[in-house]
């Protein structure tokens, strides 16, 4: 009960009574995360926060955890230990909160092939958000597909299979965004787009942690890198 | 494009109901299977072949069929629903929309309730429309033929539903058939009694309330526990991959 009062007081009010002072209060924080995958520690005694209007980005050779590390701050992996806090409260008490705020596109994007760009995508935003179809187009629009909007995913490529996944973020409200691997099979032009919409989200205060071999190009960065204790 | 980003660190507000969601998910699986229809005639033609070639087989009596006819049809109904079930959460898993369907909002049991009815939709409800055809060849009597028909309509869900427990268990598993199967069947054994029971029963001229009312019972067990394990399986299922 306690909780669930406290969501309310996190998610809504302070927005209008001291904003300012939000700023600063880390959306998600992480504190002594603890996993173990295949008898391996990947990582341990792991504490971070993630704060809005920054951007994040998770590094470490591959196998390091990366993925894994973005599965558990999404919530789709339990095997961990220690804290998650979501707004300063332990966020398995709020998870219909916690998912309501974040966005996770991960290695495998959620496009089911035999549908279109525009079903997939109204899809997707089905349980969300309502959306209107023309804001669709123009999402779809927006990551280069205009055009494609009724050809079946599996007809696309690689890159624009991805890129229907992309274009949520054009649309998204979510303050949080977990993106793993967001660069994969994209061309040089939507690298650079996908970067400005990126820097842009941070610098309106969105929160991003991402994972990429990609050089990324970016002012600031907060970086978490793993892989580089004991094991290696 | 502003007005959106403007809000980056605003909490989401709007919340959509799970009605929508679930409503969303139906229709997303059945547009889905209905763009690869071969998939969805397997299991038809497979019930079709199995009733076929029993009398064949067997014996074309119609003694004998008349004796076994409910039970063919339900044995073939009841195998044909195990074999689609494999196909519930797997393409989802491979494209990662299962992800997705997790971390939405609304609460997973209904979501997965409503893959779950999609499933029904396209695996046991062709098999209801198709028994009084098959039932007619294996000789059973119009009444018979009606009370088959409503065993498998209130049956056939019940398969779905406890099926999708077991395929969401072994969803991260690379061959999952045989340890399917060995989960799930002995789940299925009472509905296959109550179904086949309740048409014997109808074939001796007895009244037959009592059992459809168990099979209705079984149905409403179903519905309201099936999709909780199915949900908590699936995260289990996701979160080892």
């Amino acid at each position: 009960m306690g909780a669930e009062l406290n969501v309310h007081n996190a998610g809504v009010t302070p927005r209008c009574s001291r904003s300012g002072a939000l700023m600063s209060e880390p959306l998600l924080q992480a504190v002594n995360l603890q996993c173990e995958r295949d008898d391996r520690m990947l990582f341990r005694d792991l504490s971070f926060s993630i704060l809005p209007g920054t951007l994040t980005r998770v590094e470490g050779p591959n196998g390091s955890g990366k993925t894994t590390l973005l599965r558990i701050l999404a919530g789709l992996n339990d095997a961990w230990s220690g804290d998650l806090l979501w707004f300063g409260q332990p966020r398995s008490y709020q998870r219909e909160e916690f998912v309501r705020n974040m966005l996770y596109i991960g290695h495998r994007p959620g496009i089911k092939p035999l549908l279109t760009p525009m079903e997939n995508l109204r899809a997707l935003m089905a349980g969300r958000k309502t959306v209107s179809d023309d804001l669709l187009g123009q999402a779809l629009a927006g990551t280069g597909l205009a055009g494609f909007e009724d050809v079946p995913c599996r007809r696309l490529s690689a890159g624009q299979q991805r890129r229907v996944a992309l274009a949520r973020l054009l649309i998204a409200d979510e303050p949080l965004w977990i993106l793993d691997e967001v660069f994969t099979a994209i061309d040089i032009d939507g690298v650079a787009a996908l970067e400005t919409l990126l820097v842009q989200r941070a610098r309106d205060g969105g929160a991003i942690v991402v994972t990429t071999h990609h050089d990324l190009q970016l002012p600031s960065m907060q970086r978490i890198t793993l892989g580089a204790g004991d094991d290696f | 494009m502003t007005s959106d980003t403007r809000a980056g660190w605003r909490p989401v507000t709007e919340a959509v109901g799970s009605v929508r969601a679930m409503k969303a998910v139906f229709l997303r699986d059945l547009k889905a299977a209905f763009r690869q229809r071969q998939d969805l005639l397997n299991p038809l033609l497979f019930f079709i072949m199995v009733v076929t070639l029993f009398p064949l087989g067997v014996s074309p009596e119609v003694s004998f069929l008349q004796q076994a006819g409910s039970g063919i049809l339900w044995v073939a109904a009841l195998l044909s629903v195990l074999l689609s079930l494999d196909h519930l959460f797997r393409h989802d898993y491979d494209d990662g929309t299962l992800e997705q369907l997790v971390l939405q909002p609304q609460p997973l049991f209904l979501l997965v309730l409503a893959k779950v009815a999609a499933h029904w939709v396209l695996t046991g409800l062709p098999l209801v429309l198709l028994a009084p055809v098959l039932g007619i060849m294996v000789h059973l009597d119009g009444n018979s033929i009606g009370v088959l028909c409503l065993t498998l309509l209130i049956g056939t869900p019940v398969l779905s539903l406890i099926g999708a427990i077991g395929a969401a268990l072994t969803l991260g598993l690379r061959s999952a058939g045989v340890l399917l199967s060995l989960l799930i069947i002995p789940l299925y054994i009472p509905v296959l009694i109550f179904g086949t029971g309740t048409v014997a029963a109808a074939g001796d001229g007895a009244p037959v309330g009592g059992y459809v009312a168990l099979m209705g019972a079984f149905l409403v067990l179903a519905v309201t526990l099936a999709p909780f394990a199915s949900a908590a399986a699936l995260r289990i299922s996701l979160s080892n991959a």
